[in-house]
């Protein structure tokens, strides 16, 4: 594994917490990310993960009754302030959901470059170059190239996934989320969606959570382990899957719960 | 023994349903059977140039259905343009914008503009709508647009912009309330991927929500328009009954239904009662053309 410790910290939580109505599902997360790292988040079902992640680009408060609180330091400027602009923040920290989510009345051209048509970005020759390095990116334009008109939804779900990456790279965010990307995919999508993974970290910090430990184990450089909405471990992936500090991670990637 | 009650059973179920089934389609069947029949010496008559003449003359026995299709259809497009708008933002509002806890209670009560007879809205319209028409919307829109033909002559209250009127509200529960099922079919992650991309609410609900909604908010337009053509006691109360075929808004006017509402009791002649019939089957003609319209837009809607 490569030293990690003079990268600089692009993205930082303090004390984040978060609820839904009454009930708290992350309670008090404190935790750095450096730039152009995989990190990993893991965890039982239901152990925040998900909606702490959801926290990192306030996508978590579009939910009826959902808040949160804390801090959220994108290369040093909270998230939170109210002076940030939400808009600006989703442009800046991208998204990846579980399901395959392309719009399903644009073409494969038309949603890969929707982010920049958003924002006011309309000429023809740059939506087709970033759409092309986006596509390469993805590990889909040979795939994709000669077919760009034909609708999203018309792709295996793979190929939908890969899509949903190039379109959230398309706005150039230095950090991509990644909330299982892979789970609602076979094997062979899911090993393409890995192997594209060491492609995009030259380039982004990703954050991803998985329920695949193997995943986590195979392409982060630092993995986090979510207990009833703690952080119970984090640390480099090498040493958490080797050598477990906490009793209840060592439980967890063993097989013993979860 | 168990057995042959439970067959004597089904094939009793079996056997009411599809009459069932018959009868509601007999009865369709008939009806256009007697509209046909009744129609039959005004189609003789007058042939298809029914269609595109003008005079309606019950006196000299003289019968064209042009101001009549004239009326109805104008006051239903008029009526879309002013509902549509308007539904489509109800039903935004109600799916976005009201927590769960209220939407319930305000599209309940949007619904409930539907349940409102015919006849009240008609009664509102007279002694509400059409001296608010005259008094207040008629000079106004003569000051500012008095340029454009359609807002040019004198208002006496009741003619065709009050029957728009009166009809745009009739049809706002119906294009509003489809509008709203399809809004919350959209899922919740294609909301987040809009979100995430870093949309404003506003480019969340053009990109996630109106754009793969189109052809069904066609489908709802649609409906609504079915609802209008056919719609009778409050536009015969508000729209002047003048056959007459009229640049101006302002001017009174009448429909296939109004007209059929106001003459039937009074026809005469055989000629007169059965060009009523052949206006009948012309409104039903398009009302199920429409109705049939909407369904295959929504058909190829779910499907894809």
């Amino acid at each position: 594994m490569t030293d990690y410790n003079h990268a600089k910290i692009i993205l930082e939580a303090k004390k984040l917490e978060a609820w839904f109505g009454d009930f708290q599902a992350v309670k008090g997360i404190t935790v750095d990310y450096r730039e152009k790292t995989i990190n990993a988040i893991i965890g039982p079902s239901g152990c925040g993960k998900s909606t702490y992640l959801r926290c990192l680009n306030r996508i978590h408060e579009e939910i009826e009754g959902a808040r949160t609180a804390g801090e959220v330091l994108l290369e040093g400027e909270n998230i939170y302030d109210k002076k940030v602009d939400v808009v600006d923040v989703r442009r800046r920290i991208g998204m990846v959901f579980q399901k395959p989510n392309p719009f399903p009345s644009m073409s494969i051209l038309d949603n890969v470059v929707i982010g920049l048509r958003l924002q006011g970005i309309s000429k023809r020759s740059t939506l087709l170059e970033t759409a092309e390095s986006c596509l390469r990116k993805a590990a889909l334009w040979d795939e994709v190239k000669d077919k760009l008109s034909s609708m999203g939804t018309s792709l295996s779900g793979g190929q939908q996934q890969r899509l949903c990456i190039a379109r959230a790279l398309a706005v150039n965010p230095p950090v991509l989320l990644m909330d299982e990307p892979t789970s609602a995919l076979d094997p062979i999508a899911t090993a393409k969606i890995e192997e594209l993974m060491n492609e995009i970290k030259k380039d982004y910090t990703v954050i991803i959570v998985t329920h695949n430990m193997q995943q986590a184990a195979r392409i982060s450089d630092f993995t986090s382990f979510f207990h009833y909405g703690n952080m119970v471990e984090h640390g480099m992936s090498s040493n958490i899957f080797t050598n477990p500090k906490e009793k209840s991670t060592e439980d967890y990637i063993s097989g013993r719960f979860g | 023994m168990i057995k042959l009650k439970s067959k004597t059973q089904d094939a009793l179920l079996f056997y009411i349903l599809r009459t069932i089934a018959v009868v509601v389609i007999a009865l369709l069947l008939g009806i256009i059977f007697v509209l046909l029949h009744s129609a039959w010496p005004s189609i003789k008559a007058n042939g298809l140039s029914f269609l595109l003449r003008k005079e309606w003359n019950p006196v000299e026995d003289n019968y064209g259905a042009l101001p009549f299709i004239f009326g109805t259809l104008i006051t239903s497009f008029i009526a879309l343009l002013i509902a549509t708008p308007v539904s489509i933002l109800i039903a935004l509002f109600i799916t976005e914008y009201l927590p769960k806890s209220f939407s319930r209670i305000i599209s309940l009560l949007v619904e409930m503009v539907a349940a409102i007879p015919s006849i009240v809205f008609g009664l509102w319209g007279i002694f509400y709508l059409a001296p608010f028409v005259k008094n207040t919307l008629a000079p106004f829109l003569k000051l500012h647009f008095g340029f454009i033909p359609l807002f040019q002559g004198p208002s006496f209250g009741i003619g065709i912009l009050t029957a728009s009127l009166i009809l745009s509200i009739m049809i706002v529960p119906t294009i509003s309330s489809i509008c709203r099922s399809i809004f919350e079919l959209v899922p919740a992650h294609q909301k987040e991927a809009s979100y995430a991309l870093g949309s404003t609410k506003y480019e969340m609900i053009k990109l996630a929500i109106i754009s793969p909604s189109l052809s069904g908010i066609s489908s709802a337009v649609v409906l609504g328009l079915g609802r209008a053509l056919g719609e009778t006691m409050a536009v015969t109360m508000l729209i002047g009954n003048t056959p007459l075929i009229s640049t101006s808004v302002f001017a009174p006017a009448a429909t296939m239904a109004s007209v059929m509402a106001n003459e039937y009791a009074d026809a005469n002649t055989p000629l007169h009662v059965s060009s009523l019939c052949y206006l009948a089957l012309i409104l039903f003609l398009v009302t199920f053309l429409a109705n049939l319209f909407a369904k295959s837009i929504v058909k190829s809607f779910s499907r894809g």
